[in-house]
């Protein structure tokens, strides 16, 4: 298990340059231009000369390799001098975003923490109520409690976020006024009151975003479950006598977990990479914000660092999915 | 001379048909998912009003806009004063195309690619680096592209319509088949060590015989809810695409662009994002249940309980 | 009851006079919510109106705009005209006086060496300045003293005041951006997000896309102003939500360009907790008129140029027909309510230089059919689409991904198809219609399409560069990576003759009436242009927000100094 990990991190490092250049070339192939948004008052000639002061009018390699070269090797310079306090990068150009003229990373550092404390929370959330939900749903199947589950969770699957999400504010935010309609970012949690807004601010957004998320994984959970109820081991250990809670738990839980698992860990890279929607509606402007602003006005830069670091989470869940999947079915080898 | 009377041994599909009628959910699914396709390809036979239909005179247009249910318009009208009533069933006709085939696109290649990773080792590492690199793409700029690149040659060929029609499954097919692979494939790898894999190898059976008759009818219950949150999620990306002017042209209604657009008067005249709303769902629920009862009657160890 | 009484009167003393009373920072945090979240403070750079309009909150030009679109003094002591001097008879310069004594918000002194900067960096090779047209015709900017800036021009400049007014060309500091001409432009990342400006607010924090928060400044000129301590302007979102956020929850003050249609502004507005604002400007929205050949049978390089005439909309009738057939009253009450006019005219505003045709007003079926009839159009084959030579009238009308504007294809494609004319409807990504990518086919400049439907205005009140867009060398073609700004391909010689004049035209009135006659070419006479309707500025306002002033021709927090806490 130890070489598979060594062998599939080293096969790690060609793949996610492919990945960069697959994305540097789709981008800068896709229609649209950075200056979309600039009102049309603006004369052509003027465009052009800010086009070139961006460096959009470079050859689309040229650009590449210095991306890479910013990415690789300047702005990690940039983060030992602010970690240390030395001055490795003395100057060097950062990846600066189009459109904010700000450095690529600096966005992204600001918008971290309410990404993960919102559509984190939402997921570790999701994952409490749909595993539990999944699992009995399964074991009592055709009961009501399962006919109501898997209502609810198509119901949650089948409407979209930006419907939840908009019905949330209309009933709760603004004819019951218990919530805001408006992410505050600037806000800290320093005391009690501060914690109490800072739940009242999260409320919505992590109900609808959990809603979504439980929705999925209790339905492929349940199927899981099912699947095994029926295998033989579950009738051999029934028949020596273990009780229903210890072949449930036991037997069945473990074997179930592989596609549960899978589709978990598709999800984990989300949470970095923030819930486009959902941030939209509730002015949460996280990652996902950041990301979906950036394409609407092509913002290359900006865009392209913010899906390289997306790919480099999904490369690395879906190492460590692989990984478990050996952990809980020592059958399965990879060597 | 006697005649012999063999009673024909029953088919295998006849027995799963007969496990499924047990199964009361998906037969009410079944007959539920009858009434909606009943709905959108022969209401617009009765109902026959233009879904684009807009009375040119100014004055009588206004008096048209905004209305709730009666008899002339049984779901209202929207803010243009055009039936309700027609736009869902014309809009019905495409989403549940677009659903049903973008799903199956989906499901194909991702069930296909999720089998060849799980079973053949040597494929496995090449096919999900592939994975990962469409779970990577950024979506809207690759649908961008995929568009812009093959729009108008598609057109060109199949005509507008059809084309754009291929092209919008094709592309949510395209972009949203990694999941199911991923599932599949870790399902896979843990059934080819099962012993009645090993067994069928031991006396030689050839892989695609394995894969065809061991291994793809125990991945079906993952393929299934696959099946069943695909359908939804196509239906709702098609919205997305079609709001973006990346889809049908802007007169072409259909249920997600229903909703889309009913979000806007929420506040106003919420009726309007419930009659999609509804649909939708109703259709996804359905497609559920019939999943459901399929795979218990698929699955010979259910059968006959 | 006396001192009920005594007390209510008091309290309305109090509501009515708080201006007088203010102190600066007396009155608190005010909030303001712009949709489109603030990317940079310096205008300079921007991506948008939305940074201008929040870098407005602490950089200003020497003159600003009033509501009624006037040139008033900022910086300086007064507006310099040919009458008081300031503007040399010859027309080749203009000398502004800067008023004695301002400072910066960091206590350094204004001197006329930083306004001569600002044109330095703005003009500078590889600085990429967003706002490099108002500076265009400069030849030099001289400081004979600390007090005095004079604007040398190339030639004469019959409208001198393009340079350091308005919301889009303020004032930066020499000794903060010196290290930030050219190419550094776009390195300086804490002074574009934390300029240091004359004007009521200074930055206090920073968030890119997403908040920006200002605190009162210290040194700002009028020493009782502003009233408010602390801004919070808060980016994201989407209008409605904006609206909402002001008119339904309260949870904001102000809330940026909330275009929402009618029906949702009456029920808000009902709420009672605030109110929309509008003024009216130069944003028209319109239908162009393609006057080549988009057809898709065309090589690639041939399509759309000036080499294929249109085959049906070169006839005038056949336009005229178009725009008769259309009822702009509705379409405004169905898409806009409030926050727009119907028009017909080009150039809507200021009063001088706008046409005062209302012909187009009244919808006219029956004439339209007539007009293509009269041009050989008519439904031979009885299939209620109208032909000529064997050829349906058939027309692709294209336009971005908006609800209003969908709106807007449906209702014009019923009545265009009343009168006979096949429509196709297509919609396209803003960002990639407005983007200009030369190798995408959908940007408007290159106009696969017969018509298309977008706005467009003017920047300040002075319409000439906005009339001189439709000259024949300014089309877009594969020869200038179909970058022009005439996008209808609309070439007459009597037309740039005009637009010749205009540029040494001095005087309003006279030049006023060359507008007009201009903006009638384009549209009345000839409709290569069909005007729809003249849109507003609209913006939510809070009931507790006092002194706020909407403004069409500035940016419109252009008098925040002047806003207070009602109490």
């Amino acid at each position: 298990m130890l070489t598979y990990t060594l062998r599939r991190l080293l096969t790690a490092i060609p793949t996610l340059l492919l990945i960069s250049l697959v994305i540097f070339l789709l981008v800068d192939l896709a229609p649209g231009s950075p200056l979309s948004e600039i009102p049309l008052t603006v004369p052509p000639e003027v465009r052009q000369k800010m086009m070139a002061a961006m460096g959009a009018d470079q050859p689309v390699m040229v650009r590449y390799v210095l991306w890479l070269k910013q990415f690789f090797w300047i702005e990690p310079q940039y983060l030992i001098d602010y970690w240390f306090g030395t001055d490795f990068a003395q100057g060097a150009q950062r990846i600066i975003s189009w459109q904010s003229k700000a450095p690529a990373f600096q966005i992204i550092g600001e918008r971290l923490p309410q990404t993960l404390t919102v559509v984190g929370t939402a997921y570790f959330i999701g994952i409490l109520i749909a595993l539990p939900i999944g699992i009995y749903s399964a074991f009592r199947q055709y009961s009501w409690f399962d006919q109501a589950g898997t209502f609810f969770a198509m119901a949650g699957f089948s409407v979209p976020t930006f419907f939840t999400g908009n019905v949330l504010i209309m009933i709760f935010a603004v004819k019951l006024g218990w919530f805001p309609t408006i992410y505050d970012t600037q806000l800290r949690v320093t005391d009690w009151a501060s914690f109490y807004k800072m739940i009242m601010q999260m409320a919505l957004p992590v109900t609808v975003l959990a809603l979504f998320n439980a929705a999925e994984i209790s339905r492929y959970t349940r199927s899981s479950v099912l699947e095994n109820l029926n295998q033989d081991y579950v009738r051999t250990a029934r028949a020596k006598g273990m009780g229903e809670a210890t072949v449930l738990l036991k037997h069945v839980l473990r074997n179930s977990l592989i596609p549960v698992v899978t589709v978990i860990a598709l999800g984990m890279p989300t949470v970095f990479g923030g819930a486009i929607v959902t941030e939209n509606i509730f002015k949460i402007n996280g990652i996902g914000a950041a990301l979906i602003g950036a394409i609407h006005v092509s913002d290359l830069p900006l865009i392209q660092t913010i899906t390289f670091i997306f790919a480099v989470l999904i490369v690395l869940f879906n190492l460590i999915a692989d990984i478990l999947y050996g952990i809980l079915d020592p059958r399965i080898r990879y060597d | 001379m006697t005649e012999l009377k063999l009673q024909r041994p029953r088919s295998q599909w006849a027995d799963v048909w007969a496990q499924f009628r047990h199964h009361k959910g998906a037969m009410a699914a079944l007959v539920l998912l009858v009434v909606l396709m009943t709905f959108v390809l022969i209401g617009p036979l009765v109902w026959r009003i233009d879904p684009n239909f807009i009375e040119p005179n100014t004055a009588k247009m206004f008096k048209l806009r905004n209305l709730g249910p009666s008899w002339a318009h049984p779901l209202g009208t929207d803010q243009l004063g055009r039936d309700m009533l027609a736009r869902m069933m014309f809009g019905g006709r495409i989403s549940l195309a677009v659903g049903a085939v973008a799903m199956m696109v989906a499901l194909f290649i991702g069930t296909t690619i999720g089998v060849l990773a799980g079973y053949f080792r040597r494929l496995d590492s090449w096919l999900m680096r592939l994975t990962d690199l469409f779970l990577a793409l950024p979506l809207l700029p690759l649908l961008l592209v995929m568009m812009f690149l093959f729009r108008d040659a598609i057109a060109g060929v199949l005509g507008p319509r059809l084309g754009t029609f291929i092209l919008i499954v094709t592309a949510i097919g395209v972009t949203s088949w990694m999941q199911a692979a991923r599932v599949v494939r870790g399902e896979v790898l843990a059934l080819k060590e099962r012993e009645f894999v090993l067994a069928a190898k031991s006396i030689g059976t050839p892989a695609s015989r394995i894969i065809l008759r061991h291994i793809l009818t125990n991945v079906l219950s993952p393929v299934l809810v696959a099946a069943t949150l695909g359908i939804a999620a196509a239906i709702i990306t098609e919205s997305v695409l079609s709001f973006l002017g990346l889809g049908f042209p802007p007169d072409f209604p259909t249920w997600g662009r229903l909703l889309f657009d009913g979000i806007d008067s929420i506040r106003t005249y919420p009726q309007r994002i419930i009659w999609p709303g509804v649909a939708i769902s109703l259709t996804v629920l359905a497609v559920n249940y019939i999943g459901d009862g399929l795979r218990d009657a698929l699955d010979p160890r259910v059968r006959g309980r | 009851m006396k001192l009920k009484s005594a007390l209510l009167g008091a309290a309305a003393a109090f509501v009515l006079a708080p201006a007088a009373h203010a102190e600066r920072g007396s009155d608190g945090d005010v909030k303001i919510l712009y949709y489109q979240a603030v990317s940079t403070l310096n205008a300079y750079l921007s991506s948008g109106t939305k940074d201008v309009e929040a870098g407005s909150l602490v950089l200003e030009p020497l003159a600003g705009f009033d509501q009624d679109g006037n040139l008033f003094p900022r910086l300086v002591e007064s507006i310099p005209t040919v009458e008081n001097g300031g503007v040399a008879a010859d027309l080749t310069s203009i000398t502004w006086k800067l008023k004695p004594g301002l400072l910066w918000s960091d206590g350094t002194p204004l001197t006329s060496a930083d306004v001569k900067f600002t044109w330095e960096y703005c003009t500078a090779d590889g600085g990429g300045c967003a706002q490099g047209a108002k500076y265009e015709g400069v030849k030099s900017v001289d400081t004979p003293d600390d007090l005095t800036v004079v604007v040398n021009f190339e030639g004469p400049k019959p409208y001198p005041y393009q340079p350091f007014t308005g919301g889009t060309a303020p004032i930066l500091q020499k000794a903060q951006f010196a290290n930030c001409l050219g190419a550094a432009a776009s390195t300086c990342t804490e002074q574009n997000s934390k300029p240091i400006g004359t004007g009521p607010f200074m930055v206090t924090d920073f968030k890119v896309n997403d908040v920006v928060t200002m605190a009162a400044n210290p040194n700002y000129r009028d020493p009782a102003k502003p009233a408010f301590a602390t801004v919070t302007l808060k980016g994201g979102g989407d209008a409605l939500a904006a609206a909402s956020a002001v008119m339904e929850t309260g949870e904001f003050d102000y809330a940026w360009n909330t275009q929402i249609n009618p029906e949702q502004q009456t029920q808000m507005e009902a709420g009672g907790k605030g109110k929309f604002v509008n003024a009216f400007g130069t944003l028209v929205e319109r239908i162009e008129i393609n006057m080549t050949d988009p057809s898709a049978d065309l090589a690639e390089g041939e399509r759309s140029t000036i080499k294929h005439p249109h085959p049906i909309l070169s006839e005038p009738k056949v336009r005229a027909a178009l725009s008769m057939a259309i009822d702009r009253q509705a379409l405004v009450d169905v898409g806009y309510g409030g926050a727009a006019r119907p028009t017909c005219n080009l150039v809507p505003a200021p009063a001088y230089q706008a046409s005062d045709n209302t012909g187009c007003l009244t919808q006219d079926i029956e004439g339209a059919k007539k007009l293509l009839a009269e041009a050989g159009w008519t439904d031979s084959d009885g299939d209620g689409i109208v032909d000529k030579d064997g050829k349906k009238l058939t027309i692709v009308y294209q336009t971005t991904v908006n609800p209003v504007r969908q709106d807007f294809q449906a209702l014009v494609k019923g009545w265009w198809n009343e009168i006979g004319v096949e429509v196709e409807l297509k919609s396209i990504d803003p960002g990639v219609f407005f983007g200009g990518d030369a190798a995408s086919p959908d940007t408007f400049q290159k106009f696969y399409a017969d018509v298309e439907m977008y706005a467009n205005n003017f920047d300040g009140t002075d319409a000439e560069p906005y009339m001189a867009q439709y000259l024949c060398d300014k089309i877009p073609g594969p020869d200038n990576q179909w970058q022009g700004e005439n996008v209808n391909r609309f070439c007459d010689p009597a037309y740039d003759a005009m637009a010749k004049e205009l540029s040494t035209t001095n005087g309003i009135e006279a030049r006023g009436a060359l507008v007009k006659k201009m903006n009638d070419a384009l549209t009345k006479d000839s409709n290569v242009i069909i005007p729809l309707a003249d849109r507003g500025r609209f913006s939510a306002q809070s009931n507790a927000l006092g002194g706020f002033v909407m403004n069409s021709w500035d940016a419109e927090l252009w008098n925040a100094q002047d806003w207070y806490r009602v109490k």
